[in-house]
């Protein structure tokens, strides 16, 4: 029972952590509080699962998954950069748009159910991998791959232009890097990445429902943030492991408690509330710091790890 | 090199806050020009800085660098003539990327960033060559992140940047204002080897009256968005700092009664 539990979190945790890595683009990279990904987690699930049902490749629908997504965000990076539309707000605005999109694209039903058709993984189970590991070897060769991909990518010329963006936007653009086609190129990398997070979990679960995606956003950052106090961000490689492995432990924890008799509907509070105390741990910390110091030791400055910017 | 003919900008204009920021402004300046410009809070110094690096267009008037019109360039584009530094050390350096990451973007200053490797081992050589220049220990530092080092040494930073590939325009914004006496005089000091070295037309906007007469040749005085003193040759050389605050008050009826440039010298 246990064992078979901790399996689930390992498969979970690889899966939504293609996810993480592109809520870790937008958020962290590129510093862009990007709310698409509710939409755009469900717009992949919506085209895999639309894709599969109608009879096509399952690869193909993966596919097609990923470029949909990239697509949803660069219709947000216009939105903020061309039309001058705040990030939040072209964020909430792409959200609520795919809604609809997603409805669409599953055929006006809010649920599309694949039981007994061919995913990717009947497939992988296919190539003689057993069943009951073929979501993990897939989860943890997408999640190796895009990982390396990523760590490569940003090395690169192109992608050193995107860290800069979202670190210092006038420097880079006094070096001559035009910032609204980096952003643009960023939010549609990290909503492909979420995109296609969305098609392996519609596959993993065997249906695409189109409210699977909220509260995706926070979901996310509770995992980037709990990779990164854990794992550490001091270069580029240990960042991006530490966020994958933050899903994983994001995932235990939530295990965790459920066994511990939460609900699920109270989930989403949960995680709302694990964020919070993670954003907000370097103010408690100066606090009880202070508290611990007495009346002398006022003078202990916040941590500047904070996350207000986000 | 660079020539600027009837520049004007008006901030907000028919509001309250209306601003003249510039009123018609005409420079000339030849290659290898080094000029300093001086003037009071709120003169239009750094307005033109910006309007010559695009970071808002003009109302009216031309900016020709080096015989092109780029007066409706974005910034961006015109990042392939000029090279900058601005007053706030943070400004002009990534912080969450390494010194080696900083200097790489500074190489490709103007150029399309493609998906190839941003650093070689060529450039590495180069980066640490380049750096001991500097004389602060940071060619054995590539990997450290900008964040860890002190204003001083992200200034110093910020100016090889500006120059690693030599610009057709330099552009300082009292790029040691912000800097203790000791350290901006060194990154003062290395402003004028480099400028030297790759006989760059600069344009320095400074408070510190000495430095202005001391450094370049030729010292613009700036008033209310206009050009209202231009000294260079024989007349400059024999100008003082008393002078220099003489000639103000003539020029703008006003007295440069600014305890910042008064206490810099």
């Amino acid at each position: 029972m246990a064992a078979s539990m901790w399996f689930g979190v390992l498969e979970q945790g690889l899966l939504w952590g293609v996810m993480v890595l592109g809520v870790y683009i937008t958020f962290r990279v590129l510093n862009f509080p990007d709310l698409t990904v509710d939409g755009s987690f469900t717009l992949g699930a919506a085209v895999a699962a639309r894709i599969i049902f109608e009879g096509y490749d399952p690869w193909l629908g993966t596919m097609l998954a990923l470029f949909c997504g990239a697509a949803a965000g660069c219709i947000t990076g216009f939105l903020n950069t061309r039309l001058r539309i705040a990030p939040l707000l072209s964020g909430i605005l792409m959200m609520i748009a795919l809604y609809s999109v997603n409805l669409r694209v599953m055929g006006g039903k809010s649920m599309l159910s694949l039981l007994r058709m061919d995913t990717i993984y009947t497939d992988v189970v296919g190539t003689g991998i057993p069943e009951n590991l073929a979501a993990a070897v897939l989860g943890l060769g997408t999640v190796i791959l895009t990982t390396y991909i990523l760590y490569i990518f940003l090395q690169t010329e192109l992608g050193m232009a995107l860290r800069a963006t979202g670190d210092n936007e006038q420097m880079i653009c006094s070096l001559g890097v035009n910032t609204d086609t980096t952003k643009i190129l960023g939010l549609a990398l990290g909503n492909g990445l979420v995109a296609l997070s969305g098609a392996l979990v519609a596959q993993y679960q065997s249906y695409s429902d189109v409210g699977m995606g909220i509260g995706m956003i926070v979901v996310g950052l509770a995992s980037v943030i709990v990779g990164e106090v854990i794992f550490g961000t001091s270069t580029l490689f240990r960042h991006l492991t530490a966020v994958v492995l933050g899903s994983i432990v994001y995932r235990a924890v939530i295990a965790l408690v459920m066994r511990m008799g939460l609900p699920t509907t109270d989930l989403k509070l949960f995680t709302a509330v694990l964020v919070v105390l993670a954003m907000s741990s370097p103010l408690i910390k100066e606090k009880l710091g202070r508290l611990s110091r007495g009346k002398e030791g006022s003078q202990g400055a916040v941590n500047n790890k904070s996350y207000e910017n986000i | 090199m660079l020539s600027i003919t009837n520049l004007t900008k008006i901030f907000n204009p028919g509001s309250v806050n209306e601003k003249a920021a510039l009123t018609g402004i005409s420079l000339e300046v030849e290659p290898g020009d080094v000029v300093t410009v001086i003037g009071g809070n709120g003169a239009g110094k750094s307005t033109l800085l910006n309007m010559i690096a695009g970071v808002f267009p003009p109302d009216k008037g031309k900016i020709i660098i080096d015989g092109q019109r780029v007066e409706h360039l974005p910034e961006h584009v015109r990042a392939s003539y000029i090279g900058r530094v601005f007053q706030d050390p943070m400004m002009g350096t990534a912080a969450s990327m390494t010194i080696e990451e900083n200097l790489a973007m500074a190489l490709r200053r103007g150029a399309r960033r493609r998906l190839r490797r941003g650093i070689t081992n060529g450039d590495r050589e180069f980066f640490r060559e380049k750096l001991s220049l500097l004389g602060l220990g940071l060619e054995n530092r590539l990997s450290t992140k900008v964040g860890l080092l002190s204003g001083g040494q992200r200034q110093a930073l910020t100016l090889l940047m500006a120059t690693l590939v030599p610009p057709k325009l330099l552009l300082l914004d009292e790029h040691t204002a912000a800097l203790d006496p000791n350290t901006g005089q060194k990154v003062l000091e290395l402003t004028e080897q480099f400028v030297k070295e790759n006989n760059l037309t600069t344009l320095m906007v400074t408070h510190n009256m000495e430095d202005a007469l001391r450094v370049g040749n030729r010292t613009i005085m700036m008033h209310d968005g206009k050009i209202i003193l231009d000294l260079s040759g024989e007349k400059r050389k024999n100008t003082g700092i008393t002078d220099l605050l003489e000639m103000f008050k003539k020029a703008s009826g006003q007295t440069l009664a600014n305890d910042r440039m008064l206490l810099a010298n």
